[in-house]
């Protein structure tokens, strides 16, 4: 039997970031359950981009530490070659008058937080992304610290910093039951068992399974969000140009590939990683009409991956109140990735008894029975 | 072959950068090509795909046959999103 103090369900940027965290601030003796490999799920599926303009309070500053965090990533973990950061900003455009307005109040609030972002108008949008179909558009924010990162990198260097801090990761473990005996908890995988008083739950698009394992209901849906990537051309869009109007964002990546994506609010929720034909047509008709320059270049490949959804789209961070030492980070929705330093110190905090870095009761599993929600304006 | 060779010449891979990815722990096609890129090219693995599976399975002692290939990513050849855009490309050469 595999007796450990913390053992953490799933090997994507969250599970391993928690696994770091924890490691650093002492607690070594975790383990790492991944059904597959590292960064198998939404991780290695997601756009990876990260970006400072939110429309609350607690997801601006979530996300301004979590940016720090990435930026110094690399020294900080020791990790040669670095984790593939470009900040080369987000656009993002607004279309109606009421977007105008929630994106003004946006930007008073960043700006209230030390969040260096502004207002564009169409011709300043032009000169920031020279090809723009300005037609429609009313205006733009933009904020030049937003970017992207490698989503394999950032999770290998999360995951080689805790190994070597003692954390053992076991990949191809599939977590298939988990039995509560006092405070200790029995973890059943595909590779036999695992024992500890504390277990997070860090699966993305199946954390609901998990919690099902200890009768513990989580609102977490997994949805199918389709992306894909075109050949590496010359550099000629710096930042991610972003349309809630359209429901789409755009990228080139520093190897100069373009990357992009929709949301489809119509998606049947249920956990789908096919690729569609409809989504790729679509897709280059939305996109060809924003950036028309991007009609000359070829997508070499599509793929799919989950959003693991929360009700009101925002995490579940912290412990279950009814399963005490039974931890989720769950229902990203979307964000997860940029957020996931942040993800790991809190929940390391959390899970020692430490003082949390941010307030983090608003994420509670407990919002969803007593009807606070969290609501952020500012989501794709 | 030694270990300058590029095995993967969309994406300039070295076999000492699969080697490394090997030595590192990965165990799969799918895991080397997410951390070099191996695959990902224009040809989408079509070229490297074989010669990256011999050395997994020269170095981990695993049988050829037997490992695990990457999801097949759509479209087969690479097509203009301009010609994506008309709706038409499923006949069509791009
Ligand atoms: C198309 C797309 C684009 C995205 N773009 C962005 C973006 O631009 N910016 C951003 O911040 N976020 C983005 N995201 C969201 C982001 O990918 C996720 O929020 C983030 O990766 C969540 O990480 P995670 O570690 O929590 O989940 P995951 O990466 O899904 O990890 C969960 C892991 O748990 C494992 N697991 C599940 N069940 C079991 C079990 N029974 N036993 C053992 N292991 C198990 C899975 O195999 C998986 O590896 C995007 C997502 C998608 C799909
Ligand atoms: S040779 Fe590796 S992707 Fe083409």
């Amino acid at each position: 039997m595999n007796r450990h103090e913390v053992i953490i369900i799933g090997g994507g940027v969250t599970g391993c970031s928690i696994a770091y965290h924890l490691a650093a601030r002492g607690m070594r003796d975790v383990a790492v359950l991944e059904r597959a490999y590292l960064t198998s799920g939404a991780t290695g599926r997601c756009g990876a981009g990260f970006r400072h303009q939110w429309g609350t309070k607690t997801n601006c500053l979530l996300a301004k530490y979590a940016i720090a965090q990435l930026e110094r990533l690399a020294e900080e973990l020791d990790y040669p070659g670095g984790v593939e950061i470009k900040q080369g900003g987000y656009l993002i455009l607004a279309y109606t008058p009421r977007m105008e307005e929630q994106f003004k109040k946006n930007l008073a609030l960043q700006k209230s937080l030390g969040i260096d972002a502004r207002w564009v108008t169409p011709q300043e949008a032009r000169e920031i992304v020279p090809f723009l179909n300005t037609k429609g558009l009313l205006g733009a924010t933009f904020c030049a610290k937003d970017g992207h990162a490698n989503p394999f990198k950032v999770t290998d260097a999360y995951a080689r910093a805790a190994r070597r801090l003692g954390v053992k990761i076991h990949t191809y473990t599939e977590v298939q039951d988990i039995k509560i005996e006092g405070s200790l908890k029995t973890v059943i995988t595909n590779r036999g068992a695992f024992q500890a008083p504390v277990v997070v739950n860090a699966a993305g698009g199946h954390a609901a399974e998990i919690g099902r394992m200890v009768g513990v209901d989580l609102p977490v849906v997994p949805e199918r969000h389709q992306i894909l990537v075109t050949e590496p051309v010359e550099p000629t869009l710096g930042p991610m140009v972003m349309s809630f109007y359209h429901n789409l964002y755009c990228q080139q990546t520093p190897h100069g590939s373009f990357i992009m994506g929709l949301g489809d609010p119509n998606e049947p929720k249920e956990y789908n990683v096919r690729s569609s034909w409809q989504f790729l047509s679509q897709m280059a008709q939305k996109v060809v009409w924003l950036l028309p320059v991007l009609k000359n270049v070829r997508v070499v490949r599509q793929w799919a991956g989950v959003y693991d959804m929360s009700p009101d789209r925002q995490p579940v961070l912290g412990e279950v109140p009814e399963v005490p030492g039974f931890y989720v980070a769950a229902g990203f929705s979307g964000h997860g990735f940029m957020i996931a330093p942040m993800t790991g110190q809190l929940m390391a905090e959390i899970i020692l008894g430490l003082p949390t870095t941010l307030p983090v009761d608003m994420f509670s599993l407990s919002r969803f029975t007593t009807g606070e929600l969290f609501v952020e304006p500012s989501v794709v | 072959m030694d270990d300058k060779t590029i095995v993967c010449r969309c994406e300039d891979v070295t076999l000492e950068e699969v080697r490394e990815a090997i030595a590192g722990g990965a165990r799969t096609l799918d895991e080397i090509k997410r951390l070099k890129r191996c695959g990902m090219g224009p040809c989408q693995g079509r070229t490297c795909r074989p010669l990256i599976a011999g050395e997994i399975a020269r170095l981990t002692g695993q049988d050829q046959a037997n490992l695990a290939l990457p999801t097949f990513r759509p479209p087969a050849i690479p097509l203009k999103l301009g010609t994506l855009a008309r709706g038409g490309a499923k006949n069509e050469q791009a």
